[in-house]
């Protein structure tokens, strides 16, 4: 079976802007702004969402840790500066630690989501003041994976790299002119030092990616997977956490009780009248 | 050495592409008659709306709401009408019947009458898809007659299942007007998104195996995360390609339908009178039957 995630990536651009642009315009709005680590992802929604609204129009928002690399804060900054979009840094250290000093044993998956929930609360606090919509950076693996934390990384009022798998977002960074440094760099939330996406999931994007591609695009059974060269317990072990996470792709679901309800049968797209 | 005598009649369409408001008619209106002005001062002699082109897509429980009679007391249809005494005009809405059943429709406006309205045959209820929750499907296909000679009007999913263009050649339609919200997916490593080189594919196959006129319009925009291709063509009755509009931008295409033509390519290939209906008819019975 050929597994080719290629992507035009003109036509994913032409797709992406125009996405950001009606959806951003339509709610009233003619600002964006956006979360800029110093990673891939986030990159590239920073450069799609200038291109479509004006970098002007852009805000992009740094919001470091004490721990945090850098290496990432010097490349969201080049980012932003190749683009011409203002920038904000607003560190989020004192934010957290008295509620990370609470615990002394905390692990590093609470301490994570601490960090990326006080990064949404920021970013939407941001929001307000910049008149702007949040536009997320969660790519088609990671939210399969579950890989995101709940209300925090995955908050966002529209998401332009949901569809993409992280190996065609690179291909569109590259498109886009992302540096060279952000483009190179390993895949990493960066929520403490040394972590990488790849070693805390054990899973490596190239391969999961081709393997997701199977299971979800083209509907392929477990069996499929196995006859086109995947283990088979690594195809099980994918398939449990795509399952798994499936929570975090949905609203939580409402109790029905009456005869109308929101989610069952009061139906309306978001886009609703505009 | 020449062909005797020659059908003279052109046409000049325009296809429309078009963004609508989901849900908001009046705003959609009011686009449909800009262009519907616009395509006057360019002498059109026919300008067709995509699907649902008065009250956009996705519409879920909107659509009561936004349901109209296409009569000429209603107030979307009124000036529609009016502006079909100096261009015929095709326009996408929801059509509610007498006893309340919604339709997603096409109706074909001219010089002041509605001359004809189809109703989505097929509604596509999966995948991406959830008409058949929300609409009543349509149990008539039927070509009509215009001052331009027969038509036949079809809405997208409808052209993906191979009889109503086939019983709309049959029935007399020289020229087959396709309405489509084509959402765009199947991105790869080809410049064309895979829903816009399906479609365009079937259409010109429809072209060569009717040897006729297949015009295909299909709107822009995007809805929640949903995008439309535009992408409007025309193939004529060889199958060539004489008119494209561009992808995902609003825009008229315009294109010269010669129906001379006609005559042309089914003196060389005389598909349509080696048809064999009886045989079809005979065969359908065997199969209904088992």
């Amino acid at each position: 079976m050929n597994i080719d995630l290629s992507i035009h990536t003109g036509l994913a651009r032409k797709i992406l802007t125009g996405f950001i642009r009606s959806e951003i315009t339509r709610a009233g709005f003619s600002r964006a702004l956006v979360g800029l680590s110093g990673g891939l992802d986030s990159a590239v929604s920073c450069v799609l969402a200038a291109e479509a609204l004006g970098p002007g129009n852009v805000l992009a928002v740094r919001l470091p840790y004490r721990t945090s690399s850098p290496d990432s804060l010097e490349d969201a900054t080049i980012v932003a500066e190749q683009l011409g979009v203002p920038l904000e840094t607003i560190e989020i250290t004192g934010m957290v630690e008295p509620l990370l000093e609470r615990d002394s044993k905390i692990p590093n998956v609470r301490k994570g989501n601490i960090l990326a929930r006080a990064r949404m609360i920021v970013l939407y606090d941001q929001s307000e003041v910049w008149k702007g919509l949040v536009v997320g950076t969660s790519n088609k693996t990671e939210i399969l994976l579950g890989y995101t934390t709940l209300w925090g990384d995955m908050a966002a009022a529209i998401n332009p790299l949901g569809d993409l798998y992280k190996t065609q977002l690179r291909q569109l960074a590259r498109a886009l002119e992302v540096p060279p440094s952000v483009l190179n760099k390993p895949p990493s939330a960066d929520l403490w030092v040394g972590q990488t996406d790849e070693a805390e999931m054990g899973l490596r994007y190239d391969e999961v990616d081709k393997l997701l591609y199977l299971l979800v695009d083209q509907r392929c059974t477990p069996e499929d997977c196995v006859e086109a060269g995947f283990d088979r317990a690594y195809v099980e072990k994918v398939m449990l956490r795509v399952r798994r996470n499936h929570f975090k792709r949905l609203m939580p679901p409402i109790a029905k009780l009456s005869n109308r309800t929101v989610g069952y049968d009061f139906l309306y797209p978001r886009d609703w009248g505009t | 050495m020449f062909g005797g005598k020659i059908l003279n009649m052109r046409i000049n369409l325009a296809l429309i592409q078009i963004a609508t408001k989901l849900g908001d008619v009046e705003a959609n209106l009011e686009k449909h008659l800009g262009f519907v002005q616009q395509a006057k001062s360019e002498k059109v002699d026919l300008i067709v709306f995509p699907e649902l082109s008065l009250t956009g897509y996705v519409l879920q429980d909107m659509v009561p709401a936004v349901a109209h009679r296409p009569v000429d007391d209603d107030p979307v249809f009124r000036p529609l009408l009016k502006a079909s005494r100096d261009l015929d005009i095709v326009v996408g809405f929801v059509d509610e019947d007498a006893r309340h059943r919604f339709y997603i429709g096409s109706a074909y406006l001219s010089g002041g009458q509605v001359v004809h309205v189809h109703h989505k045959l097929y509604l596509p209820t999966y995948a991406l898809f959830d008409e058949g929750r929300f609409f009543t499907r349509g149990d008539a296909v039927r070509a009509f007659d215009t001052r331009f000679g027969r038509l036949g009007m079809l809405i997208c999913e409808d052209f993906w299942h191979a009889s109503p263009p086939y019983l709309l050649w049959l029935d007399g339609a020289d020229l087959l007007l396709l309405a489509s919200a084509s959402p765009g997916r199947g991105l790869n490593e080809h410049d064309r998104l895979e829903s816009a080189r399906w479609v365009e594919g079937v259409n010109q196959a429809y072209a060569n195996l009717f040897t006729s006129f297949v015009a295909h319009s299909n709107r822009v925009g995007y809805e929640d995360g949903m995008n439309f291709w535009g992408g409007a063509t025309v193939f004529d009755p060889g199958g060539d390609l004489i008119a494209h509009g561009p992808y995902f931008e609003e825009a008229m295409v315009s294109a010269v339908v010669d129906l001379g033509h006609l005559r042309r390519v089914r003196a060389r290939l005389p598909l349509l009178r080696d048809e064999r209906t009886s045989l079809v008819q005979a065969e359908l019975a065997r199969i209904q039957a088992k």
